[in-house]
């Protein structure tokens, strides 16, 4: 078998020279990797914002009047797509897919840098044209995240001017965007990985976006689809998705579209859109988790199958969004079967977590806690999911409070944890200082705590049959007062969660100033991106020479060595039980 | 480790069948044989192909779920020459021009990897006009729908409204793309006349560009099976 040195061959990079090439209009997978983060946590701030608003006037219905009805729709709209797409989309992918690709893979940047930089611009794009519905008359849509027909184009839901229009194209441009880095990420996970550099060699995180990335290249086009098709009921006056209907005693132009159309399409991306979130979340943690328990991955090429896995079947359980929708109710049968089919791989990714730390030389640094605190809040919205999942208890859960708590705590809390745990982690290779160790601890404790004051009392809401989205619940029979009195506590954890997040900006700013110098692999952990010559990494990021791949990326605590840690780069030596090699079948 | 394996056990000891198969597809090398530019764009094609598909079955659900009867498209798309109205006559000759353009782009191909610059631009011009006449003849078909027929998006006057808003939806959306592989083809073709890729002798841009051609064609094959002979 001839070996092919392509990592070797000549990568045509540009040489940024200017102050500009070199940090904004730059191609560089590191600079673009932390402008996708910061426009990301920027807008994800102002996702937290409007939910602050809106949880003000819920817990406190008849004290702050900050909101009306109409905005408090609004809000929670723009509040749900921002956090999925416009955060943790692009977070996850743009920001640390971009910045970990090439890093651990071995590469100098990604395979197409020119198609990388645009990829940014496109996103930013977007992000502005969705940020500009607020300034539009009518405002932002209120239509709920999941924008269902018909109510997201009808009369009396706000913001069907050009808010309802703007969302639309926005998410059109996102596509756009993600599919321009998209492809630069599969490519050069495919293509671009250093000698040495198995598939079966690289380190779960990578695995984990490379397989999300596949899933939103595939899962993407059904939201363009939809929104294209929304787009044009709502501007030209097709009717898709718009069946017959009388609107405020008047009966509309549109007739004979399928409004369930729509929610298949929008579910056709939706659940895969749940795995592009979770999938790096699940490698990025498995990583963490590995380093600082001192000890490998547990199974690492089960957990790598089950990634496969549960992204091969995202994409056949999207209706168990849809049971109540009226469709077929033998699909409720299949889908049931599907999700809780989806349920074995995932079940398998957590024992393997746990008996990752089982008997480990478990640090409890700052990434570890977060990491170990996403183990809970998984577990958590996963066993609730199982509820969702079966077509009969879904019923009456269905649009409660018991959904939001359930969706929050598995695919909000659980990857935002993830988020912190991926940004300490890294954070020394990034920007070459150490953050402070006891405002991350504070951090993460109370985070870990709010969000559980937040979510947890929802679950039981949800139970009591508290619908979701409703600006206020007045005086209602089968809702005891006592709902409200929860409902104002939830608020008073968000705020501080919320305010907690402070702890978080002041420990990177103040770090990124005066933070003391960090030790070029201060997790003695084993992956490439430790082992730059350069810490931050510089353009190109590996020097002259290409680094060797000679393992796997687990090897810690391997008996007989003098280190409890061997790179991925130190080549097979006498005398040491073989690290567990992936790369050979005997 | 795999690589001394290799070096030392030789042909011999690699793994047969399957495990073969995932060990090669997984070893410390490309994955395919192709340049990154190739399997990029395949890995795109991949991902159109869900959007042409999804609009393939958004347009058969509202068909099934319109209550209105469904235009009758050998009627509709019929042209007549100073006598009888011919069925599909037009569509036909379209097609028949994109399904050579993929001919002519095959020996554009071909000529490429002869490193025959003249030709292979001749032969890019030739795809990229064929291209331009489909474009310009879908042009005309929707010029006569909506000007003589009164189809609208909206609606028309033979039956349901949603003939008119997938029609316009989906042949535009292929129009579109037929449009940006005529550019696409033609600065390609510039490229190669004006020596580009002389320096490396590497003519795989020309093939890549190809992989696209062929792509929109075959999706017109499945949309000329779906929309007008259904």
């Amino acid at each position: 078998m001839a070996y092919v040195a392509i990592a070797d061959r000549d990568q045509h990079l540009h040489d940024p020279d200017t102050f500009i090439t070199k940090y904004i209009w730059s191609q560089d997978h590191k600079v673009i990797a932390i402008q996708y983060a910061l426009t990301a946590i920027f807008v994800g701030v102002v996702a937290l914002v409007l939910s602050l608003l809106f949880r003000l006037q819920l817990g406190f219905p008849d004290t702050f009047n900050l909101v009306d009805p109409n905005q408090y729709y609004q809000y929670v709209t723009m509040h749900g797509m921002i956090m999925v797409i416009y955060l943790l989309t692009a977070l996850f992918l743009g920001g640390f897919g971009n910045y970990l690709i090439p890093l651990m893979c071995g590469a100098r940047d990604m395979v197409f840098p020119y198609m990388n930089m645009l990829s940014f611009w496109v996103y930013l794009l977007s992000v502005i044209v969705l940020l500009a519905s607020f300034f539009v008359p009518g405002g932002p849509t209120g239509a709920g995240w999941t924008l269902y027909p018909p109510q997201a184009i009808s009369e009396g839901t706000p913001g069907i001017g050009g808010g309802i229009v703007l969302m639309l194209v926005s998410l059109a441009i996102f596509i756009v965007a993600f599919t321009m880095g998209g492809l630069n990420y599969v490519t050069t996970v495919l293509q671009a990985r250093t000698r040495g550099m198995t598939l079966m060699r690289m380190p779960l995180a990578v695995w984990g976006i490379f397989v999300a990335t596949i899933l939103g290249l595939l899962a993407f086009p059904a939201l363009l689809v939809a929104a294209v098709m929304m787009t044009l009921d709502r501007v030209v006056g097709t009717s898709f998705f718009m069946p017959e209907m009388l609107s405020l005693g008047r009966e509309l132009d549109y007739g004979g579209g399928s409004p369930i159309l729509f929610q298949h399409l929008f579910w056709f991306f939706g659940h895969p859109e749940v795995y592009i979130v979770a999938l790096p979340a699940f490698g990025i943690v498995s990583d963490v988790l590995s380093v600082h328990a001192r000890k490998n991955i547990f199974g690492y090429r089960m957990m790598v199958w089950a990634i496969v896995l549960i992204g091969a079947l995202s994409f056949v359980v999207w209706a168990h969004h849809m049971y109540v929708s009226g469709m077929n109710p033998y699909f409720g049968f299949f889908f049931a079967t599907t999700t809780l089919i989806i349920a074995v791989p995932t079940a398998l990714k957590v024992y393997n977590w746990i008996l990752t730390l089982w008997r480990g030389d478990i640090h409890l640094r700052v990434p570890m806690l977060f990491a170990i605190g996403f183990i809970f809040t998984f577990i958590h919205g996963g066993l609730t999911g199982l509820f969702l999942g079966n077509v009969t208890v879904d019923l009456p859960l269905s649009d409660t409070y018991f959904v939001v708590g359930h969706f929050h705590m598995v695919m909000g809390v659980s990857p935002v944890l993830v988020v912190f745990a991926a940004i300490y982690h890294w954070f020394p290779k990034i920007t070459g200082r150490m953050f402070n160790e006891a405002l991350g601890k504070a951090h993460f404790w109370l985070t870990l705590l709010g969000t559980y004051s937040i979510y947890l009392p929802m679950h039981y809401l949800g139970i009591l049959g508290v619908p979701r989205r409703y600006y206020a619940y007045g005086d209602t029979d089968f809702i005891p007062a006592s709902a409200q009195t929860l409902n104002s506590g939830i608020t008073v954890a968000a705020l501080i969660v919320a305010a907690v997040q402070v702890l978080f900006f002041v420990n990177v700013i103040w770090s990124l100033w005066r933070g003391p110098k960090a030790d070029p692999n201060p997790w003695r952990a084993t992956t490439l991106e430790w082992l730059t010559p350069d810490t931050p990494p510089k353009h190109g990021n590996w020097g002259p020479e290409l680094p060797e791949v000679h393992r796997w990326p687990y090897d810690y605590s391997v008996p007989g060595e003098a280190e409890d840690f061997i790179p991925q780069t130190e080549p097979p030596h006498a005398g040491v039980v073989a690290g567990r090699d992936h790369g050979v079948h005997h | 480790m795999s690589s001394e394996l290799t070096e030392s056990a030789g042909a011999a000891a690699l793994p047969q069948g399957f495990r073969g198969f995932a060990r090669d597809w997984t070893a410390d090398k490309q994955t395919f044989h192709v340049p990154w530019g190739k399997a990029m764009m395949w890995i795109f094609l991949l991902s159109d192909t869900f959007i042409f598909t999804l609009f393939l079955t958004s347009y058969m659900n509202v068909r099934m779920s319109t209550r209105v009867p469904w235009p009758n498209p050998s009627e509709v798309f019929a042209l007549s020459f100073g006598g009888d109205p011919i069925p599909l006559i037009l569509i036909a000759i379209m097609t028949f021009i994109l399904i050579t353009s993929s001919g002519t782009m095959a020996l554009a191909v071909n000529y490429g990897y002869r490193r025959d610059r003249a030709r292979t631009a001749a032969l890019m011009f030739v795809t990229a006009a064929f291209g331009a006449t489909f474009v310009g003849m879908q042009a005309f078909e929707w010029m006569k729908l909506i000007v003589d027929e009164g189809v609208r998006p909206w609606g028309n006057p033979m039956g349901a409204a949603q003939f008119g808003s997938t029609f316009f939806m989906i042949t535009g959306f292929h129009g579109f793309h037929v449009s940006c592989g005529v550019i696409y083809l033609a600065v390609i073709a510039l490229k190669v006349l004006r020596g580009d890729y002389e320096a490396s002798g590497n003519y795989e841009v020309v093939e890549i560009a190809g992989l696209y051609w062929h792509f929109v064609d075959l999706v017109w094959v499945f949309i000329f099976a779906f929309f007008y002979l259904w």
